[in-house]
């Protein structure tokens, strides 16, 4: 039983952007002469279209969905993943590290290991990146398919198969130009379906004083002090006083510093979008452009959450809200130790979409979420094809071979990355666990990796035999980390504790968190004391590639509006008086 | 400077944005008597303005691409 369904004139705005879409990827056909262009763009965009695509790029349906819950779960609080989290490390990798990933002429992260390092560190970097995007991409067809089935009930096999087939299309004809452009427009799509959303939402609570008032007693009802969902620093003193359940030691750490500049800094799902751009300073200001959208994307993302949170009423009731309770395998809803009915916090945002929008709004909402389910496929697929044909297929399989045929793997690779996503998508629906468990061996791979990137950009003495026991020793002080803590509320297994029990929790983010600060610095040290006792690089192969080797990009030629430093700066300030204004 | 000769994206973002205001405008005209549609959305007919907003957004982006275009001839 769908909960809506769609009318002629939801259809008529699916169709148009969905026509537009292809048109792109027509349009551009014509442009894919070489690899160069299929994967990297002709390094020719312009640094608004770069940025846009760089923040869309994550923005996929994940992080709108994700935000929407946690916004449920943990209220403004949730702005820390923003303001803490993301934007700091976007500023970092714009200033400091754009210059090594465009100006050594890498066409991929691994490969800038490969230039620094060796060919061991880029290989287990590529193959674990190349894994991790089929993944991802699979679980972001898998939520798709299960999330339309339910709202429209539409054929689970169908959507699933029409997104695939229609990225398939824009991705083969206009390769990554395609891939971002159809990104941006998807930014747009998001921003323009979901500001009504929080419009509508706001003025049906009572406006930002009848939010803040009815929260107050939803965190009261939960045992929290009355600020709980509306300050994001006020209860940080301790993990018992916010909803997230970690100290600000922790959340500063292992989200600020670990967490958030591990994929911002090194993920070349976004940095290839940078990689793209038409010039150093634009390369440069492409993280900074993307930072300024992104610190107001909590208003957008989180708000609705925390709307439909007070939308849903008294919790402890049976969940007539907005938001639906989760149901067990046997179609039962769920009860936590308190008696409370467990909500399906998911739901959060599309639910509100459902039951906020009259048709019309209904289908610009429900297009601009499934634009962004199907533009989180295409970016792992261009990361993919990008990643396997330059640092597997050419540095291990065939090497020396014609432009023509990389150019031919890559749409071949292109295809074969569609064909997995969806082999992963089913996967992801018949074997939950197996999903949650690759999801615990990725975060494991990549809690060190901000530790190799700074070591190898900042310290000139860093090796490559360093750099590769760092990351192996730090994905396995992750595993051991888990595996002897637990948090609160979590029974052995997954969750961990599986090599015992040293250290209970109060969250799991809380868990989470410290897991990825023992990763980093585990990899930290192992890198720094390989290095130490193995021989460095000369300094003569380093340029370009390590700081005090490498001559400062110079803007002074640029006007003081345009200086990557200025514009970091002023975003530098406007997310403290965020953080202020939301204390 | 701007890309080579590659497609100017402000025009299909400004056309798509063009066609859902238009859409979604004609929409709410037509509907404007319905308060029951609209009662889910707190009685604002929100097709009708949210498809003036999308209309003068888009307008605004092929706007600013024919003047692109229009100085990059001149040159």
């Amino acid at each position: 039983m769908p909960v809506t369904h769609l009318t002629l004139v939801d259809y008529a705005v699916m169709a148009i952007y969905f026509a537009v879409v292809l048109g792109i990827g027509w349009v551009l056909r014509r442009k894919m002469r070489t690899s160069n262009d299929f994967f990297l763009s002709g390094r020719s965009l312009p640094p608004w279209v770069t940025g846009l695509a760089f923040l869309s790029a994550n923005l996929g349906a994940q992080e709108v969905i994700g935000m929407g819950a946690s916004g449920a779960k943990y209220g403004i609080a949730t702005s820390h993943f923003y303001w803490i989290g993301a934007v700091p490390a976007m500023l970092f990798v714009g200033i400091f590290m754009m210059p090594f990933y465009y100006g050594s002429r890498a066409r991929s992260v691994p490969e800038y290991l490969k230039l620094r390092f060796d060919e061991k560190t880029r290989t287990l970097n590529a193959v674990s990146f190349a894994a991790m995007t089929i993944f991802s991409s699979g679980v972001s067809m898998y939520a798709m398919g299960k999330l339309l089935n339910l709202l429209l009930g539409w054929d689970f096999d169908t959507s699933v198969v029409v997104a695939g087939g229609i990225v398939l299309a824009y991705v083969l004809l206009g390769g990554l130009t395609s891939a971002i452009y159809n990104e941006v427009l998807q930014f747009f799509m998001i921003v323009f379906g979901f500001a009504p959303l929080v419009w509508i939402g706001l003025r049906s609570v009572g406006g930002w004083d009848g939010l803040t008032t009815k929260l107050s007693e939803a965190a009261v009802a939960k045992g929290l002090p009355a600020e709980a969902y509306t300050h994001a620093w006020r209860g940080m003193g301790d993990a018992s006083t916010n909803p997230i359940g970690v100290e600000w030691f922790g959340l500063v750490l292992g989200l600020g510093v670990v967490l958030s500049f591990g994929y911002w800094c090194t993920d070349f799902l976004v940095v290839q979008r940078a990689m793209a751009a038409d010039s150093m300073t634009a390369a440069r200001r492409t993280p900074l452009i993307a930072a300024l959208p992104k610190m107001l994307f909590p208003f957008l993302v989180i708000l609705p959450g925390m709307i439909a949170l007070v939308l849903s009423g008294d919790v402890g009731a049976a969940g007539q809200g907005i938001i639906p309770p989760k149901f067990d395998a046997s179609g039962v809803a769920m009860v936590d130790a308190a008696g409370r009915v467990v909500l399906d916090y998911d739901l959060a945002t599309p639910m509100m979409l459902v039951k906020l929008f009259p048709s019309g709004m209904l289908g610009l909402g429900l297009t601009a979420l499934i634009a962004s389910f199907m533009s989180g496929m295409a970016g792992n697929v261009t990361a993919f094809n990008t990643v396997w044909t330059y640092d597997i297929y050419q540095s291990h399989i065939r090497r020396g071979a014609s432009d023509a045929h990389y150019l031919w793997m890559g749409r071949a690779a292109t295809v074969g990355g569609i064909l997995l996503s969806l082999a992963a998508a089913y996967v992801a629906g018949s074997f939950n666990n197996i999903m949650d468990f690759l999801q615990l061996i990725f975060a494991f791979v990549n809690a060190p990796l901000f530790a190799t990137f700074a070591l190898g950009m900042f310290w000139k003495r860093s090796t490559g035999h360093g750099a590769f026991w760092g990351l192996v020793s730090g994905t396995l002080a992750a595993t051991i980390h888990h595996g002897l803590t637990l948090a609160v509320g979590s029974v052995p297994g997954i969750k961990g504790g599986y090599f015992g029990m040293l250290n209970l929790y109060p969250s799991e983010m809380a868990q989470t968190f410290y897991t990825a600060i023992s990763a980093f610095v585990t990899c930290l040290v192992v890198t720094v004391l390989v290095s130490l006792v193995t021989r460095p690089r000369a300094e003569e192969e380093l340029k370009g590639l390590v700081y005090s080797l490498t001559p400062r990009p110079s803007d002074g030629a640029l006007p003081w509006t345009q200086r990557p430093a200025v514009l970091a700066l002023g975003i530098l300030g406007l997310i403290l008086i965020l953080n202020i204004i939301f204390y | 400077m701007s890309g080579g000769g590659n497609l100017d994206l402000r025009y299909p973002i400004g056309g798509l944005f063009v066609a859902l205001g238009l859409i979604l405008t004609g929409y709410g005209i037509a509907t404007s008597g319905n308060t029951a549609m609209y009662a889910r959305s707190t009685a604002l007919n929100v097709n009708l303005w949210w498809g003036l907003v999308m209309l003068a957004f888009g307008g605004l982006f092929i706007a600013m691409a024919m003047r692109a275009a229009r100085r990059a001839t001149r040159d």
